[in-house]
C-alpha cells in the first residue's frame, strides 16, 4: 500500500460492511507501492471527497467513529489518518470517543425559536425519561417551536437505523398558504405529491427546463441577469452575474452546487421546500446546469435534514429513470448528473467556501476570497453555487421572462421572498411574500402575535442579522430598505419576540451559538467568539457591565468585523450590538 | 515547496502604500510590497517557505474599496491599489488580534510578538478583569521522547506545523488540526504519542513554530532549570555529514554544547526542513551522559 502509516487496530465486520456500502464499490483500493508525493497526493485527492459519506457510515454503525473504523477509511480512500481525525472532530454529528452506552441521541434545539417555546424543560423532560439527549443549534423545524403547546425541536441520531425526525411521521399541517394560485415559488406546497414524478408534471414540473433549453444557455443567462434576481442566502448577489462568469468559463470541469445546509437559527423555508416539493430543486438545478455549461450537480445539505435528503434523493433517482438527468439530460445534449452530499452539523459549511471544503472531505474552514468560486470554486474548479429558494425563482422566470418576473416587488427588489416567521406569532411557519409588503403585514399573515401580545422586538436575519423593534413595522420587506434603515433580511428569519421575554437569555445563547460554531481558523473569530460570550454570561450574572467591559463589546466587534475571515466573524457581533443600541439590554448603555 | 508569489510574467505594477507610490513586480504579496519600502509588518502564520494561509489575522492591511480589512501575506499586489497599513482600524485590528492571543496562551517564549504587542499597546490584562476568568488553553505538555515535546498551552494554532508535516515540506501528515473554534488542537489521531503516529522525527515543525509550543527537548529542559541562554550560544554553520544532498546545518551551541539544530529557510537545498538524522542525529558529536539515546519505537 501507498505511504500512510496506518496503526494496528482494525475494524470490525460491521463497520467494514457499513464503509464498504456508503461508498458503494466505486473505486478500487491503492494498494500498490507509491510514494505519496505528488503523484500521490493527487491520487489522494481523488477518492477524498467520497470521506463525509463514509464517515457517516462509521458513526451510524457504532455510534461513533473508532480508530479501526477510521483506519479501514483511510486505507480505503488513502487519507492520512490524522487528516481524517481532523475532519471527523470538526462535526457535531460526529464522535470519536466511545459512548458509554450505544443507542439514538435525541438532538433537541436550544437556539431562539425553540428557546423561547420552552426547550429547556423539554430536554429535562427527555432526560428524567432516560433519553440521551444532546443539545443541539438550530434544526431547521422553528415553526413548530410553540410555546403553547411546548413542542420544540428534535432530531434523532440513529444507530443502526436511519436518522430521523419524528414530528415528519405527521402531517405537514404548518404551511399557511397552501392553495393560494398566487405563489410563484410555493405554490406546489402541499398540493403536489412530493414522491411522484408523474404528479410534479401534472402541476406544471419540468416546463421551465422545456423552456431553458428552447432558449438555450446564453438566453437563460441573460433572463437571470435582466430579471435582477439576487442570492436568497443572505449576501445578495447577483444570480445573473455569478451564472455568466461560469458560463465564460472555459476548459475545465464545471460545477453547480445546491447549497442546502440552511443552518441560520431560524431559517427552515428551503427545508418547507425540500421536503414538499424536491422535483423543482432537481430541475431548477438542472437549468443552473444547463445555463453554465456545468456537468456536475451537488446536492450539499444539512445533515439534520433526513426527510429532504430521502425526498432529493429519490426525485434524484426518478429523474434519472426519466432521462431528465444523465448523458443526454432531458434531451438537451448536455451531461448533467447530481450527488447529494450529507453534512454532519456544522453551522460554517454554509457558508460557500467552507462548504466546498467540507464537500472535498477536509475540514470545513472557510477559504480566502478572492480568488471566487466562479473561478475557484468545488475542487478549484469553476463554480456556481445558490441555495433552493434563489433556484426556484430560476423556474419562474425561464417560464415567464424577466419582465413578467418583475411585475412583482419592487424595482431593486423584484420577485417575492421567502419569510420563515417563528418566535411569538400565532402561525409560524413560511410564508412567500411579494418584496415591498412591510413587515407589520407580514406579521398579520403570521396571525399576529401571541404571548403578552405587546411587541418587543423582531430578530431578522437570523442570529447573523439584527433586532429591530416596534418602529420598523412599517418598513418594507425590501433589499433596500432593509440596509436603509440598518438592517437586514438575512436569510428571511423573523423572529418575534415579546415583552415578557428575557432578552439577556435569548442573547447568552446567541453568544454561544457562535462560539460552538465558530469554525476556529482564523484569531479574531476563534477567541473574539469566546470572549463575547464570557462579556455576555458577565452581564447575565452582574446585570450590568462597567464602562471597560462596554467597550471591550466595541472592540471585539470591530475586530471580528474588520479582520475575520469570512462572513462568520464579519457577522457574529450583529444581534448583541443591535440588541444594546435598541436598549433591550438593561444595564448596558447603548 | 509551493512558491505562489513567484511572477510568471515580468510587469510590473504600481501601487500606492501609505501615501508613498511604489512599483513591485506583478504577482507580488502585499506584504512583500511592504517589505520592499522598508515598512514591517507583523506576521505569524506567514513564512518564506509555506503556503501562506492567511489565518492568524496579524498581518492585515487597509485596501481602499475592500469592506473588510485584508491580510497582506496573501493577497498579492494590483495595479492602482491604494494600501494603508497604519491606519485606525490596522492598528485596532492588529492590537486586538495579539491581545486576543496572549489572552488564551503563553506568549513569554515569543519576542518577536511580545515586541508587536508593546508596539500596538495590546493588554491582555482586559479579560481577566473578569469575575468569570478568561477561557485558556489550559494543556500540559506532552513529553513523549527524549527528542522534542509539544507544549500546546503555547499554540496559537497558526497551522505552520500542519503545513511542515503535510504538502509544503515533510508529506507525512502525521498531525492535524482537531476538533473545532476554540477547542481546535493540532493532533495525531485520536491524540496518540508521536512514536505511534506517522511522525518521522523530522523536526520540521520545531523549526516553524514561532512560539515555542514545540521545542527540542534540550532546549525545553535548559529552560525548565532557566538555563536557556540565547544570548550566550553560539551558531555555527556546517554540512550535514549523513548522505549527499548537501544540507545545511546551523548548529547551536551553549557552553559547547549542541542544544539544538536548525537549517536556515532561505537555503537553497533545504528551504529549512531537515530530516531526522540532520536534525537530531548529532550525539555522536557529544555522546549524552550516560547514554540515553533510547528510542521509544
Amino acid at each position: 500500500m501507498a505511504d500512510l502509516y496506518i496503526s494496528d487496530e482494525t475494524a470490525d465486520d460491521v463497520e467494514i460492511a457499513a464503509v464498504d456500502a456508503a461508498l458503494g464499490g466505486r473505486f478500487v483500493i491503492v494498494r500498490e507501492g507509491e510514494r505519496l508525493v505528488r503523484a500521490g497526493t493527487s491520487k489522494r485527492h481523488g477518492h477524498r471527497h467520497l470521506l463525509l459519506p463514509a464517515l457517516h457510515a462509521l458513526q451510524n454503525a457504532k455510534g461513533w467513529i473508532s480508530p479501526g473504523g477510521l483506519n479501514h477509511v483511510c486505507e480505503t480512500l488513502q487519507v492520512p489518518p490524522a487528516e481524517a481525525f481532523g475532519v471527523a472532530t470538526f462535526y457535531d454529528l460526529f464522535r470519536t470517543d466511545e459512548p458509554k452506552r450505544v443507542g439514538d441521541v435525541t438532538h433537541v434545539c436550544v437556539d431562539a425559536a425553540c428557546q423561547i417555546a420552552g426547550s429547556g424543560d423539554r430536554i429535562a423532560e427527555l432526560r428524567a425519561q432516560g433519553v440521551d439527549v444532546h443539545e443541539s443549534p438550530c434544526l431547521g423545524q422553528c415553526e413548530r417551536a410553540d410555546h403553547r403547546t411546548g413542542e420544540v425541536a428534535e432530531f434523532v441520531q440513529g444507530v443502526g437505523g436511519p436518522d430521523r425526525v419524528d414530528a415528519d411521521e405527521r402531517p405537514y399541517e404548518l404551511f399557511h398558504q397552501r392553495g393560494d394560485d398566487s405563489l410563484r415559488l410555493l405554490h406546489r406546497v402541499g398540493v403536489v405529491d412530493p414522491t411522484s414524478l408523474a404528479s410534479y408534471r401534472e402541476h406544471g414540473g419540468y416546463a421551465a427546463l422545456a423552456a431553458a433549453i428552447a432558449m438555450g444557455p446564453d438566453a437563460v443567462c441573460d433572463a437571470v441577469a435582466d430579471s435582477g434576481l439576487s442570492g436568497r442566502g443572505g449576501a445578495a448577489f447577483p444570480t445573473g452575474i455569478k451564472w455568466r462568469a461560469v458560463a465564460a468559463e472555459q476548459g475545465r470541469p464545471k460545477h453547480v452546487v445546491a447549497n442546502c445546509d440552511e443552518s441560520e437559527p431560524g431559517t427552515f423555508k428551503d427545508r418547507v421546500v425540500m421536503e414538499n416539493d424536491p422535483f423543482a430543486v432537481v430541475e431548477a438545478l438542472t437549468i443552473a446546469g444547463f445555463a453554465t455549461g456545468a456537468e456536475n450537480g451537488w446536492i450539499y445539505i444539512r445533515g439534520e435534514y433526513p426527510l429532504a435528503t430521502a425526498r432529493l434523493q429519490n426525485a434524484i433517482n426518478q429523474a434519472l429513470d426519466a432521462g431528465l438527468l444523465g448523458d443526454d439530460a432531458a434531451g438537451s445534449g448536455r451531461r448533467f448528473t447530481i450527488e447529494i452530499r450529507r453534512g454532519a452539523g456544522a453551522y460554517i459549511c454554509g457558508e460557500e467556501t467552507a462548504l466546498f471544503a467540507s464537500l472535498e472531505g477536509f475540514r470545513g474552514e472557510p477559504r480566502s476570497k478572492p480568488p471566487f468560486p466562479t473561478t475557484h470554486g468545488l475542487f478549484q474548479e469553476p463554480t456556481a453555487i445558490n441555495n433552493p429558494e434563489t433556484l426556484l425563482n430560476v423556474l419562474d422566470i425561464v417560464q415567464i421572462g424577466a419582465d413578467g418576473y418583475r411585475s412583482r416587488g419592487t424595482e431593486r427588489s423584484p420577485g417575492t421572498k421567502l419569510l420563515c416567521l417563528s418566535g411569538r406569532v400565532a402561525r409560524p411557519g413560511v410564508y412567500e411574500v411579494e418584496f415591498g409588503t412591510t413587515l407589520g403585514e407580514v406579521l398579520e399573515l403570521a396571525g399576529g402575535l401571541t404571548g403578552s401580545g405587546k411587541l418587543r422586538a423582531v430578530l431578522m436575519g437570523g442570529a447573523a442579522g439584527s433586532f429591530i423593534d416596534g418602529s420598523y413595522l412599517d418598513m418594507p420587506i425590501t433589499l433596500e430598505d432593509a440596509r436603509e434603515r440598518g438592517t437586514t433580511l438575512g436569510s428571511g428569519v423573523v423572529m418575534a419576540f415579546t415583552d415578557e421575554i428575557d432578552m439577556v437569555e435569548v442573547l447568552v445563547r446567541i453568544a454561544q451559538f457562535f462560539r460552538d460554531e465558530s469554525c476556529g481558523q482564523c484569531v479574531p473569530c476563534r477567541v473574539g467568539c469566546v470572549r463575547q460570550h464570557e462579556t455576555m454570561v458577565v452581564l447575565q450574572q452582574k446585570g450590568s457591565l462597567t464602562p471597560e467591559r462596554r467597550q471591550l463589546v466595541d472592540d471585539i466587534s470591530q475586530v471580528m468585523v474588520d479582520a475575520s475571515i469570512c462572513g462568520f466573524g464579519h457577522t457574529a457581533t450583529n444581534a448583541i450590538n443591535s440588541a444594546i443600541e435598541l436598549g433591550l439590554v438593561p444595564g448596558v448603555p447603548s | 515547496m509551493t512558491a505562489t508569489f513567484e511572477p510568471t510574467v515580468e510587469t510590473t505594477v504600481s501601487l500606492t502604500i501609505d501615501g508613498s507610490t511604489v512599483e513591485v513586480p506583478a504577482g507580488t504579496s502585499i506584504h512583500k510590497a511592504c517589505e520592499s519600502v522598508d515598512i514591517d509588518t507583523p506576521t505569524l502564520c506567514w513564512a518564506e517557505n509555506l503556503t501562506p494561509v492567511n489565518v492568524c489575522r496579524v498581518c492585515v492591511v487597509e485596501v481602499e474599496g475592500q469592506r473588510a480589512l485584508v491580510p497582506s501575506c496573501a493577497r498579492a499586489v494590483e495595479d492602482g491599489m491604494v494600501v494603508e497599513t497604519d491606519s485606525e482600524r490596522v492598528r485596532h485590528s492588529r492590537k486586538m488580534v495579539l491581545e486576543f492571543l496572549g489572552s488564551g496562551v503563553e506568549l513569554d517564549q515569543a519576542p518577536e510578538l511580545q515586541k508587536w504587542m508593546e508596539h500596538y499597546g495590546s493588554d491582555t490584562s482586559r479579560y481577566d478583569q473578569y469575575e468569570l476568568p478568561a477561557l485558556k488553553m489550559g494543556e500540559a505538555p506532552k513529553i513523549q521522547d527524549n527528542l522534542y515535546i509539544r507544549d500546546y498551552d503555547r499554540c496559537v494554532l497558526c497551522y505552520k506545523c500542519v503545513e511542515a508535516c503535510g504538502d509544503d515540506a515533510q508529506h507525512t501528515y502525521a498531525i492535524a488540526v482537531s476538533g473545532r473554534g476554540f477547542d481546535a488542537r493540532i493532533s495525531t489521531e485520536f491524540d496518540v504519542t508521536l512514536p505511534d503516529s506517522a511522525c518521522v522525527y523530522c523536526g520540521n515543525c520545531i523549526g516553524v513554530c514561532p512560539t515555542g509550543a514545540i521545542q527540542f527537548k534540550t532546549e525545553y529542559d535548559l529552560r525548565s532549570v532557566d538555563d536557556w541562554r540565547p544570548d550566550d550560544q553560539e551558531i555555527t554553520r556546517t554540512v550535514c555529514s549523513y548522505c549527499g544532498v548537501g544540507c545545511n546545518l546551523e548548529l547551536h551551541t551553549q557552553d559547547d554544547t549542541i542544544v539544538k539544530v536548525t537549517s536556515p529557510a532561505d537555503h537553497s537545498v533545504t528551504s529549512g526542513m531537515l530530516c531526522v538524522k540532520g536534525r537530531f542525529g548529532w550525539q555522536y558529536v557529544q555522546p549524552l551522559d550516560p547514554p540515553t539515546r533510547k528510542r521509544s519505537r
